[in-house]
């Protein structure tokens, strides 16, 4: 196999592009290559570090609500600089860590994927993420302001974030501003990309699960980000002109507030989770050796849940006095969700049904993806039913929740996906002996982390609290140690990643996986800085289908 | 496969995304600075809008000279076709946030504050003296908010601007046709017309506006009607402006001799743009105005 692509390879690289030769020599030199880019691979690598960065100082963050929660009282910082670490914490984590990374990885991936020479619109590209350093550093400039940074949390919530807030919070308003208009950019982009790049044989049912999560992840980042913008939009005014939407004493409202937040709110959880069931699908299949199980009710599974995330968004607000109809209708609509959630679930299971399993590294966090996500999904269920809701809501059941979801899914399929593809980014095999001890060290620690929480928030334990009632006080510190030894583990990470694109071990094989189907497959290794100036023929598309089962 | 018999265009490194990055940290950093009396915002600001426009205009100029040198092929006009399409419905979504905020004032929370359905507590113990109407002249503590003494009529200047737009679309269309005709002078009569009318619009949005402030007493602090009022229309005029920006852009590089029937991207996004103002302005019209 090996022989005939880079034959292939050969062959474009030999094909009389002498005209167009500026376009095909390697990447420029020197600190300008990285700011001028319009590679789609060297912006993934851009997005990818950056969302790295974003995980450690976030991850910092963290730390310190961490090490305050160790013991009931006032350990280290003050109760507002622990509002502030909060806010900030999930902040970064969401629009600096988990977004950026799978934008990088789809930069990185769906050129590759669907044999396209890069996405649509390079230099449009290329803003998308250098907006983001500005707009990052905005967002942590206002913790050295005076006042502070915000502290109310990151949904932020009026009046908290309009009456009561610090003058920071316009910096924090125009952030907000930044990261959305970079998420719209990268969005119109990937759609662009799918719709018009993609092999002019191949299908859209012949799409890799990767890809088609992405689609509609742009989808609903287009949709949801500019409410978002309206949002801040709005809180901007109402703090600084004179307008009142969020004032009742104007005739606003503060709940309209939430009503316009969850809008987008929703829908962007499933922004944060979409591509990861997209990674676990390309995944799984690989290392069970078998195609994935229903990849067309994989997809539609995938759309009804972008549907589905537009109309349940007041879930989140069932203790706002709303009529009990509204309850009901949020309720059974929320619920409904976790059918489409299902089909995913057992179609992963029932692709490792009876398959040649293998457990390298990518494949064990696929694995812990399914499971851990899956607890995370069960209890957003029960957080999803209205009555028992009043007892959950605003506990450390709902932080317990997210984290689930969020860390054991969204990140921990970024890490998946960072392990199964960084072979054929940089031709380097990382140190699987290392990777496997950093494996258990973080899931266990995971779990550690947060499963004590659920019990925490089952008693009643609030969250956003600096402080507690000495009853929680055991497993806050059982959660602070899984905490550490969480944080801890993210050196270890740290280093198996670098030593593994500096010195790892060579590799030659196209295909690093020997049962790793897919474009991205067929190119050297590693991946040249140009792939697919041809576009791949129909036979390989289809022998390259993950599903092929199906055809 | 036509397409694949043409490259694709790449285009090389390019410096303008850096300079519009810091061009909009600059100004909206500026603007924040500026609204916390810090006395050099205000320049920021200034200085980071005016990168913006040399951004601009750097980077669509090179675009237009890529263009006119014919080394786009029609996949990457389709890509512009998409990306222009999607960019359009993302402020369709943006304006949806604003109108969400205006039908959720008028059905849901002014009449909640009046009483309404379950409500006769929240009426009795915040405000007792507050009557549900709309439009809301009278705020529910009136103390920190600029009572209005009136409102801008549908069926004044808001009916002759819904002309103008109307028209301007029409007079967009017929320079479209002629565009497609190869009919140089009509192009350049309709544009005309098109960019006239919505300097018209501009205008009288601005007499409305000055009418409002300085006679009407109807201002952003006005309340919710005030807030939901102003940000529609503000953010609609703002987007009009634009829209007249980019038509005398398409004008110039019409006279220049650019677009030809079969290939006029920069024409036909410019007036996706326009129409979907014109929309965006049929809704106002009819929510914002006249309902």
């Amino acid at each position: 196999m090996a022989t005939t692509t880079s034959d292939i390879q050969d062959e474009i690289d030999a094909h009389g592009h002498g005209a167009h030769d500026d376009h095909h020599h390697g990447p420029a030199k020197g600190l300008m290559r990285w700011v001028k880019t319009t590679n789609h691979k060297d912006i993934g690598t851009l997005y990818l570090w950056f969302a790295f960065t974003m995980l450690l100082v976030g991850g910092a963050m963290a730390m310190v609500i961490r090490a305050e929660l160790f013991q009931p009282g006032l350990q280290f910082v003050e109760p507002q600089f622990f509002n502030q670490m909060t806010t900030l914490h999930g902040l970064i984590m969401v629009f600096g860590a988990i977004m950026p990374a799978f934008v990088g990885l789809a930069n990185w991936q769906i050129p590759l994927m669907i044999g396209a020479k890069d996405m649509a619109l390079p230099r449009m590209n290329n803003w998308s993420f250098w907006i983001l350093p500005f707009a990052g550093s905005m967002l942590l400039s206002t913790l050295f302001m005076e006042g502070g940074g915000p502290a109310f949390g990151w949904t932020f919530y009026a009046p908290l974030s309009t009456t009561f807030a610090p003058a920071s919070t316009d910096f924090f308003i125009f952030a907000v501003h930044m990261l959305g208009f970079s998420s719209i950019m990268g969005a119109i982009n990937v759609i662009a990309t799918i719709m018009n790049m993609r092999a002019p044989d191949m299908k859209l049912m012949d799409m890799p699960l990767f890809v088609w999560t992405w689609l509609i992840t742009a989808f609903l980042l287009i949709a949801a980000m500019p409410v978002l913008a309206g949002a801040v939009t709005m809180m901007l005014t109402d703090r600084n002109f004179g307008t009142s939407f969020f004032d009742a004493a104007g005739g606003g409202d503060p709940v309209m507030f939430q009503h316009i937040f969850w809008f987008f709110g929703h829908p962007e959880v499933y922004i944060m989770i979409l591509p990861a069931f997209g990674i676990v699908s390309q995944i799984i299949p690989t290392f069970a050796r078998k195609p994935l199980f229903g990849y067309s009710s994989m997809v539609y599974a995938t759309a009804s849940i972008a549907l589905l995330s537009f109309v349940v968004w007041a879930h989140h607000m069932f203790l706002t006095g709303m009529p009990i109809a509204g309850q009901m209708y949020f309720m059974y609509a929320t619920i409904m969700i976790s059918v489409p959630t299902g089909v995913k679930v057992f179609n992963w299971v029932t692709t490792m049904w009876r398959g040649s399993l293998t457990f390298e590294t990518p494949m064990k966090w696929a694995v812990a993806f399914v499971i851990l996500f899956t607890i995370g999904g069960f209890s957003g269920l029960m957080l999803g039913v209205a009555p028992v809701d009043i007892q959950y809501h605003d506990t450390y059941f709902v932080v317990a929740h997210f984290h689930y979801v969020l860390v054991s899914g969204a990140l921990f399929s970024i890490i998946a996906a960072v392990f199964y593809w960084l072979p054929k980014w940089c031709g380097r095999m990382y140190n699987e002996k290392l990777a496997t001890i950093h494996f258990w060290w973080a899931i266990i620690s995971v779990n550690i982390l947060f499963f004590p929480q659920h019990f925490l928030g089952l008693a009643g334990m609030p969250r956003r609290i600096p402080d507690y009632s000495t009853q929680f006080a055991d497993f806050n510190m059982i959660s602070s140690i899984g905490g550490f030894a969480f944080g801890a583990s993210f050196l270890l990470l740290t280093y198996i990643i670098v030593t593994a694109i500096r010195s790892g071990e060579k590799i030659e094989e196209d295909r690093v996986w020997e049962s790793a189907k897919g474009l991205e497959w067929t190119v050297a290794t590693p991946a040249p800085y140009h792939t697919f100036d041809e576009p791949p023929k129909k036979a390989q598309i289809l022998s390259e289908s993950s599903h092929i089962g199906e055809h | 496969m036509q397409a694949s018999k043409e490259e694709y265009f790449i285009p090389d490194g390019s410096y303008w995304p850096i300079v519009g990055s810091i061009g909009m940290a600059s100004m909206l950093g500026g603007f924040a600075s500026s609204l916390h009396d810090n006395s050099l915002g205000t320049g920021i600001m200034v200085l980071g809008f005016g990168l913006i426009i040399f951004m601009v205009f750097g980077w669509m100029g090179q675009v237009v000279h890529e263009s006119e040198q014919g080394i786009y092929n029609k996949q990457v006009d389709r890509s512009f076709r998409m990306g222009m399409g999607w960019f359009i419905f993302s402020e369709v979504m943006f304006f949806a946030a604003f109108f969400g905020a205006l039908w959720y004032a008028r059905n849901l929370s002014v009449p909640w504050l009046g009483g309404s359905s379950n409500n006769a507590f929240t009426n009795t113990v915040l405000w007792p003296e507050f009557k549900s109407v709309w439009p809301l002249l009278q705020m529910p503590d009136a103390a920190n908010f600029t009572v209005p003494k009136a409102i801008i009529h549908a069926w004044e200047i808001p009916a002759i601007n819904t002309l103008c737009l109307l028209l301007s679309g029409a007079t967009l269309t017929w320079a479209h046709w002629a565009l497609l005709n190869n009919n140089r002078k009509q192009i350049i009569v309709g544009l005309i017309a098109t960019i006239a009318l919505g300097v018209i619009f501009l205008s009288l949005q601005v007499a409305e506006y000055a009418e409002a402030y300085q006679h009407l007493d109807l201002k952003l602090s006005s309340g919710i009607y005030g807030s939901t009022f102003f940000m529609l229309t503000g953010f609609h005029g703002l987007h009009v402006t634009l829209g007249t920006i980019m038509l005398i852009v398409i004008l110039m590089r019409v006279l220049r001799g650019h677009f030809n029937p079969d290939n006029h991207f920069g024409f036909e996004g410019v007036a996706w743009y326009w129409h979907f103002v014109d929309v965006v302005w049929l809704g106002l019209f009819i929510f914002v105005y006249w309902l």
